[in-house]
């Protein structure tokens, strides 16, 4: 039997078919190099040892079991879920209603709105962590849950406006239209139209407005008071006593509920067009 | 006439919740600092609101050159974070670019995962990586030194003293730019790719059979034609790591040492525990004069090459 040639191989000098093998390396070490850090955190969760190292001593879920009867990370758990909640719900309202805003109409004083808009974004988590730490102390408002909502919701906004927009912006204009010539009044296109085709947006925005909210350190950090401890706060403070394998659990499950609600939100955006974007 | 200011009203029900709130907690805190920076701290912690440049002579202060040195650290630091996140950035979005179009997408859902993780874990994932008790020195310090210890043992006429002296001791990775650097770089390694996967895929591959046409070789082509045109995804991405890097304040925190704090830090110790609130709020300012310069740059680069483009897509 005659072995055929690849004439793309022929052409290809062997300088080149090196050159694409190391491109190919790099690039799959480039995706170990973000997975491994990950993945030993996880091991190491199971590790039967109260020291982490780089030692392997058995494996064990005593970790994950004390995680779950620990009452400081059950407040925690709860306040951050709370918080989360609170800001996602007023962030993905205020959001959506800002993006129709902008998107559909032309108004005096548009264009430092917008960047008023943007700017939440931008600007270093340390730097807006800070001034609002100043003006909740000036104003003389107490530090605690109500301040991380407050502070959550001014970063929320812009995040949920952004994806919304993105949604709104490839929006049919025919469909609305076509509500109005079978003589729909606004609030019914609104109502029966647009909101239903903008939904998978505005999920996704709130999907992102929760996922950063459940994340944030700096900004709540900063405007935290006694009793308002979050997760990200609580971890912290474990860290800085100390590296332990009960960090190492909790640290796991909020891996696997980020991943989770990536996913979801994935999902989600890809019901709507098929389309994914990536921020 | 009627009809135009209901519409009026209703652009304006729709933006105010979202102009209160932006204004009132994220505008008017804003000035508030920017207004602070050029006041003076009262005896009792308290704010002068006395208009003088003090806090910025005290940042900038070359015969005292301590904050002044963080400030270069920080600058060395993120510009050393951004140079190797494009190094390892832009051959990984290449290799992205280059796959069929299913694996291209899962592999940038790969890309996103972590980063959509909680950053303060990612973070702790590295000190148990690099720290004296961890995982690279348990193997550098513990499994290598034993091997090499038995290696002399076993042939006695290897020269391989030094060695067993160097894996002696854990590798000094902690608590070190190096570490921080690792931990910028890992945080922000997607927001490098990304923008030069968008401009790769983007490029137009007749270019380089022209450029092959007029005898460039695969190098000359990738130099002069590929580089070149994908430029505009290199800056932003590098804006993008370059920025967050300059404000990072729980990797050094967490990774770093008493010798490589950096701007952050200062500003949390003077916030929380040294209650120099004006100073605190000058280096924010600092701080964030950066970071719009970083923006004002990223816009006007990335607008003016999309100009530039030869007219495809």
């Amino acid at each position: 039997m005659t072995k055929r040639l690849n004439p793309q191989a022929m052409k290809t000098p062997f300088r080149f078919k090196i050159g694409r093998y190391i491109l190919t390396a790099h690039g799959l070490l480039s995706y170990v190099f973000l997975y491994a850090p990950i993945i030993i955190l996880i091991i190491f969760s199971f590790n039967a040892s109260k020291f982490v190292t780089g030692r392997w001593h058995g494996f064990t879920l005593i970790w994950y079991q004390k995680l779950f009867v620990d009452e400081a990370i059950g407040a925690a758990l709860r306040n951050s879920l709370y918080i989360s909640l609170v800001a996602t719900f007023v962030s993905t309202i205020f959001g959506t209603m800002v993006s129709l805003a902008m998107e559909r109409y032309n108004f005096w004083g548009k264009m430092p709105f917008d960047a008023l808009l943007y700017l939440p974004i931008i600007i270093p988590d340390i730097a807006m962590a800070v001034m609002l730490l100043l003006f909740f102390v000036m104003v003389k408002i107490p530090l605690g849950k109500l301040t991380i909502i407050i502070s959550h919701i001014a970063f929320d906004i812009s995040f949920v406006a952004i994806v919304v927009r993105a949604r709104l912006a490839q929006f049919d204009s025919a469909l609305e239209e076509a509500a109005q010539d079978l003589y729909a009044n606004n609030w019914k296109t609104f109502r029966y139209v647009t909101f239903p085709l903008l939904m998978p947006g505005i999920l996704a925005g709130a999907l992102l407005a929760f996922t950063l909210s459940l994340d944030d350190f700096v900004i709540t950090f900063f405007t935290a008071g006694p009793g308002s401890s979050t997760l990200p706060l609580r971890i912290y403070s474990l860290v800085k006593l100390g590296v332990t394998p009960e960090i190492n659990a909790l640290s796991a499950v909020m891996l696997l509920a980020s991943f989770l609600l990536v996913v979801l939100s994935v999902w989600l955006q890809k019901g709507g067009d098929g389309k994914v974007d990536f921020m | 006439m009627n009809k135009n200011k209901r519409k009026q009203w209703r652009v304006f029900g729709l933006i105010f919740p979202s102009l209160f709130w932006l204004v009132v907690f994220f505008a008017i805190p804003l000035i508030l600092v920017l207004a602070m920076s050029f006041g003076e701290r009262g005896t009792y912690g308290g704010v002068i609101w006395n208009f003088n440049l003090e806090n910025f002579a005290r940042f900038f202060d070359f015969s005292d050159p301590l904050y002044l040195r963080i400030f270069g650290r920080t600058l060395y630091i993120a510009a050393i974070t951004t140079l190797v996140s494009f190094l390892i950035g832009y051959p990984m979005a290449f290799w992205i670019a280059s796959q069929p179009e299913k694996r291209r997408n899962s592999l940038l859902m790969m890309l996103m995962l972590p980063f959509w993780t909680n950053f303060l874990v990612r973070t702790y994932a590295w000190i148990l990586i690099l720290r004296d008790q961890g995982v690279i020195n348990t193997i550098w310090a513990g499994h290598f030194h034993n091997a090499v210890v038995w290696l002399v043992a076993v042939l006695p006429g290897l020269p391989l003293d030094w060695l067993v002296q160097a894996t002696s001791n854990p590798l000094p990775l902690f608590g070190t730019n190096l570490a921080i650097i690792i931990g910028l770089t890992y945080g922000w390694l997607p927001d490098m790719v990304l923008p030069c996967y968008a401009a790769i895929e983007r490029f137009d591959g007749s270019l380089v059979e022209a450029a092959q046409d007029l005898y460039a070789n695969r190098v000359q082509a990738f130099f002069r034609v590929i580089f070149p045109l994908t430029l505009p995804g290199v800056v932003a991405g590098s804006i993008l790591v370059f920025i967050p890097s300059l404000g990072a304040y729980v990797t050094p925190d967490l990774l770093g040492g008493a010798k490589s704090v950096m701007i952050g830090n200062i500003i949390y110790s003077q916030f929380m525990s040294a209650r120099d609130y004006p100073f605190g709020a000058a280096i924010s300012f600092v701080l964030m004069a950066l970071m719009l310069a970083g923006t004002l740059f990223y816009f006007r680069f990335t607008v003016a090459g999309q100009k530039g483009e030869p007219g495809h897509d």
